[in-house]
């Protein structure tokens, strides 16, 4: 398996609410959901923590490092602090704002 | 006259301890071990990982490399351990760990976490308002630090690496260690000077 976003891909937090749907675990923050970021490293593979909660078989998943700006998310904060937040691949998906090429 | 009522937790415990060895699940002897190395684990030991990076930048390579096998270097069992990451503080940059969701800690190296980072009110804060917790605390940051907290929601585990104080040139790793608490190593606190030493 491979990582889908290499470091420095601005990814979105899916804007998904399971819990609305019925019991589950998930390891992504609600502040985060439908949130951009910048993918800073990735970290392996660990097996799904959604699957392993109910005791179901639990396919690895990539997890991400993923670097988000504190002031869209919180408006707090002074230019430059971020949020950093391990995040599943399943719950990335490509940035609306293209990834700024590196000057 | 009869014993306190034992609460019913420990009860239940005992009940679940019961099934697991009946069906051969855990044994006696490894919960006694897991205890054992529980129990041992302190900030003592980040704090000689720490003091070892500000002297040797060979081993702080290494160290930020793969944290879990610079505490093996340190005596630590990590089998079984979730991954160890180190946060690297620079000059423009400083990092300040929490769960959001739960109490992930780097228990390995810090030991047991402390009440107040398992608390609602740290947890909600941490996150959204990072410099105001910073200065309940008495942390003051250079004009111009970037803040970055660190939301430990997976399967790694994060200890700060914070900068070396001004003032501790020609000190030993022991003297070094001294400096580095437990709160300096979840990123609410920096290394401070004892007073006699800063007034030198």
């Amino acid at each position: 398996m491979s990582a889908a976003f290499a470091p420095g891909t601005r990814v979105r937090v899916k804007d998904d609410w399971p819990e609305r749907r019925g019991p589950c675990h998930i390891r992504t923050p609600h502040y985060l959901r439908g949130r951009e970021g910048v993918v800073q490293a990735v970290l392996g593979e660990f097996p799904n923590p959604e699957d392993l909660a109910f005791a179901r078989p639990a396919p690895r998943r990539t997890l991400y490092h993923v670097l988000f700006d504190q002031k869209p998310v919180w408006d707090e904060g002074e230019a430059g602090d971020g949020l950093l937040v391990e995040i599943f691949e399943h719950w990335l998906e490509p940035a609306a704002t293209p990834t700024q090429e590196a000057a | 006259m009869s014993a306190p009522a034992r609460p019913e937790s420990i009860a239940l415990l005992e009940r679940l301890v019961a099934a697991l060895q009946a069906r051969g699940l855990v044994s006696e002897e490894e919960i006694a071990q897991r205890q054992a190395s529980t129990d041992r684990a302190s900030p003592e030991i980040g704090a000689r990982m720490v003091a070892r990076a500000w002297a040797d930048p060979e081993w702080r390579r290494f160290m930020v490399a793969n944290g879990a096998a610079a505490a093996e270097q340190m005596g630590v069992s990590m089998a079984g351990a979730p991954p160890l990451g180190i946060l690297e503080d620079t000059p423009h940059l400083h990092h300040l760990v929490v769960c959001t969701l739960c109490s992930c800690y780097p228990r390995a190296v810090l030991g047991y976490p402390p009440h107040w980072y398992k608390s609602f009110e740290y947890r909600a804060r941490a996150v959204r308002e990072p410099r105001a917790v910073l200065a309940e605390w008495g942390t003051v940051l250079p004009a111009g630090m970037q803040v970055r907290v660190v939301d430990s929601t997976a399967d790694y585990r994060w200890m700060v690496l914070p900068l070396r104080p001004a003032g501790t040139e020609g000190w030993s790793e022991e003297q070094l260690a001294a400096l580095v608490t437990r709160d300096v190593m979840v990123g609410v606190a920096l290394p401070r000077l004892p007073v006699a030493a800063a007034a030198e």
